[in-house]
């Protein structure tokens, strides 16, 4: 039987493996894998899957080298990714950071565990959320996406590649280990109707093509191994042209350049959907597998007749800055649970800017969010403003 | 033929594989890395191989900056990543042909990991290794290379530890062809990286040079010449040997030729094998009969 890259129906399969069956929807033919808990089946699936449909799946000697090996598999001009929970990711940071400067499209997924160091190896945690942000060194922007369900895995992955070839960037998605391991149903949709990105490639002659100029909309061609432009990329700060260029203002050239494009493609990029807006007086801002426990709360909560609504984040770098800070002056208070001593809360009460008060839900790691410590929370809001 | 009529001796001799417009170049006088990287462009001609399908991935230091030089896709990449970087590249795009240039800090100590793990799998690319003893561009720390006693700046009375050999190191880990060299043996150095590129595998070139700035200083060789002097005195060509047999060994004899030429199938011959469903059960691994019909 021919194998297909999409496998299009309905499936009972968890988030590990939806993850990897969205990266083949969406291209993906290039996996350089190393295993960890929860995030092997990922690595699993596609050791089976890529070698029917042409593809490389190589397991690295760590995750040093697999996110190397995504890098140079990106400029060999394939589609590449691969997948760890917080140790690997750790290790990742260094080349996501090559990924960055160098403008090289990948996706990396992160399937959440509790940390630091070898943590809580099997059970969930949402804690890795600032080192998505800032984990590899110096300044730069990234996009983040957060799945909240096998499906989401699904299709989040392949956003996450559509993004990362759209604005030739590193994407990552913060998974976490009960998104991972949950088994739920999966449609997979008919082939035709997956709508894929490819990067840029360049058109001009090879004496003309500057291979980080940016085009209008922020974003440079992508000249790849054999495609006869015979570019130079380093690591270093450089000039349009690719050379090094070790002057102050040629890093304020090139990194104003990196953190544009991602900022002015905000709108495009930052993705939430909101349940229950309309009348809502205290709104969860909720992400990952938090978005369950706070729609939870949230039916328990209009049960007793409170007003609560939800704002679940697709895409939490970067952040809807604009979109909360006008909800802030709109609602009686923000509440986030997720599964750390308080991250993404840092972030929202910046955004809110104390229009409003911001109330986080969390606790260290190994299990999910109780709808009931959401609804303590809330009720403890209402209390106080009575 | 096309040179431009008017001043022909004004163009370098490798000016379609140089990016002239980054010249001048970071390395210092009496540097070896410059005649290596000579000898790699001589080499690259040689093989005959479309420009176009040739890529050098380099990671850091002053060996790493050669990739900055050369006008094919070049890849300068992170401290000692350059080997995993371009396994990706080689298996995105098998048609075309990897060199990684690699100082030996750069590849032995912070990349020593993906070496053996690259030369185990056979992924098909050339490795080329400029050995100059020392961390170079930081300004001559002790490395993996430095031999026992000698003088750095971390090692400010002679390095404690003894070094790795590398060609050993390649040879044990599967290395299909194994080559050690110093910067004096031109001809016999680019004959040999291009019988490296043009072979399947993961092929090592060690060339042992000199870095007067940073170790030779520190070592009684503080002139260009002097290392050079030592290596031509010193030097002894013994082709087809097993570099176990003939360690580095900087007080005696410096052993150098090529070692080893072996034939093994490279990591995406392999891959295609398992995946064809020719084999059998591990372990015997009995090639499986084609169905009938």
């Amino acid at each position: 039987m021919a194998s297909k890259a999409v496998l299009t129906g309905t499936h009972f399969m968890n988030g590990d493996e939806a993850c990897a069956e969205g990266a083949l929807a969406a291209g993906c033919r290039f996996f350089g894998g190393y295993p960890i808990t929860p995030a092997t089946e990922v690595a699993e699936r596609m050791s089976r899957r890529l070698p029917q449909l042409g593809g490389i799946y190589i397991q690295m000697e760590d995750e040093i080298a697999s996110m190397a090996s995504l890098l140079g598999a990106s400029w060999g001009g394939q589609k590449a990714m691969t997948s760890t929970s917080g140790p690997g990711f750790s290790l990742m940071m260094e080349n996501l950071g090559l990924g960055i400067i160098t403008e090289t499209p990948c996706v990396v997924c992160n399937v959440q565990r509790g940390g630091p160091s070898t943590g809580l190896p099997t059970l969930v945690g949402q804690a890795d959320m600032m080192q998505a942000r800032w984990g590899s060194h110096g300044h730069y922007e990234i996009i983040a996406l957060c799945p909240s369900s096998p499906q989401e895995m699904f299709d989040f992955t392949i956003r996450a590649f559509n993004l990362s070839e759209q604005f030739r960037t590193p994407v990552l998605i913060m998974a976490d280990e009960v998104v991972g391991h949950m088994n739920e149903r999966v449609v997979i949709p008919a082939e035709d109707t997956i709508e894929l990105v490819e990067r840029k490639r360049p058109t001009c002659a090879p004496e003309a093509f500057l291979p980080f100029r940016p085009e209008a909309d922020g974003v440079a061609p992508m000249a790849c191994f054999g495609d006869g432009y015979r570019v130079h990329i380093t690591g270093l700060t450089h000039a349009e042209n690719g050379y090094p260029a070790m002057e102050a203002g040629a890093h304020e050239r090139m990194l104003n350049a990196l953190v544009n494009k991602i900022k002015m493609n905000r709108d495009t990029i930052i993705s939430y959907d909101t349940e229950y807006l309309d009348d809502a007086e205290i709104v969860l801002v909720a992400y990952g597998i938090s978005v369950r426990s706070a729609r939870r709360a949230i039916r328990a909560g209009r049960e007793q007749g409170l007003k609560l609504g939800l704002v679940k984040l697709n895409t939490v770098w970067p952040f809807p800055e604009e979109f909360i800070r006008d909800l802030a002056g709109r609602v009686r208070a923000l509440v986030m649970p997720e599964i750390n001593l308080g991250q993404m809360v840092l972030e929202l009460e910046r955004c809110a800017g104390g229009r409003c008060p911001v109330r986080l839900v969390g606790h260290a790691g190994g299990a999910i969010i109780r709808p009931a410590a959401i609804l303590n929370v809330i009720n403890d809001l209402v209390k106080e403003a009575v | 033929m096309n040179q431009p009529a008017t001043a022909p001796c004004l163009q370098h001799p490798q000016e379609e594989l140089l990016r002239s417009d980054r010249i001048p170049h970071i390395w210092c006088s009496g540097c070896g890395i410059g005649t290596v990287f000579s000898c790699v462009l001589a080499a690259v001609r040689k093989t005959g191989l479309p420009l176009d399908d040739v890529a050098m991935v380099s990671g850091i230091g002053c060996t790493g900056r050669m990739a900055g030089y050369i006008k094919v896709d070049s890849y300068h990449t992170t401290h000692g990543r350059a080997i995993p970087f371009a396994t990706g590249l080689k298996l995105a795009r098998p048609q075309g042909a990897v060199l990684v240039a690699s100082g030996d800090g750069d590849l032995i100590a912070i990349g020593g990991n993906h070496f053996i793990h690259a030369a185990r799998r056979n992924i098909d690319m050339t490795v080329i290794c400029v050995n100059n003893l020392n961390y170079g561009m930081t300004g001559g720390q002790q490395a993996p290379s430095t031999p026992f006693g000698a003088k750095t700046t971390t090692s400010p009375t002679g390095s404690p530890e003894e070094p790795f050999d590398f060609c050993q190191l390649a040879t044990a880990c599967g290395a299909v062809y194994v080559s050690r060299w110093t910067s004096i043996h031109i001809r016999r150095l680019t004959e040999s990286l291009t019988k490296a590129i043009l072979k399947p595998g993961f092929s090592f070139v060690e060339v042992l040079a000199a870095c007067p700035t940073a170790f030779g200083r520190r070592n009684r060789m503080r002139e260009a010449l002097d290392m050079v002097k030592f290596f031509h005195e010193r030097s002894v060509i013994k082709n087809n040997i097993d570099p176990r047999e003939f360690p580095l060994d900087f007080k005696g004899p410096l052993v150098v030729g090529e070692f080893i030429d072996r034939e093994r199938p490279t990591f995406t011959d392999s891959y295609a094998l398992v995946h064809s469903s020719q084999l059998g059960e591990w372990p015997d691994l009995e090639r499986q009969k084609p169905a009938a019909g």
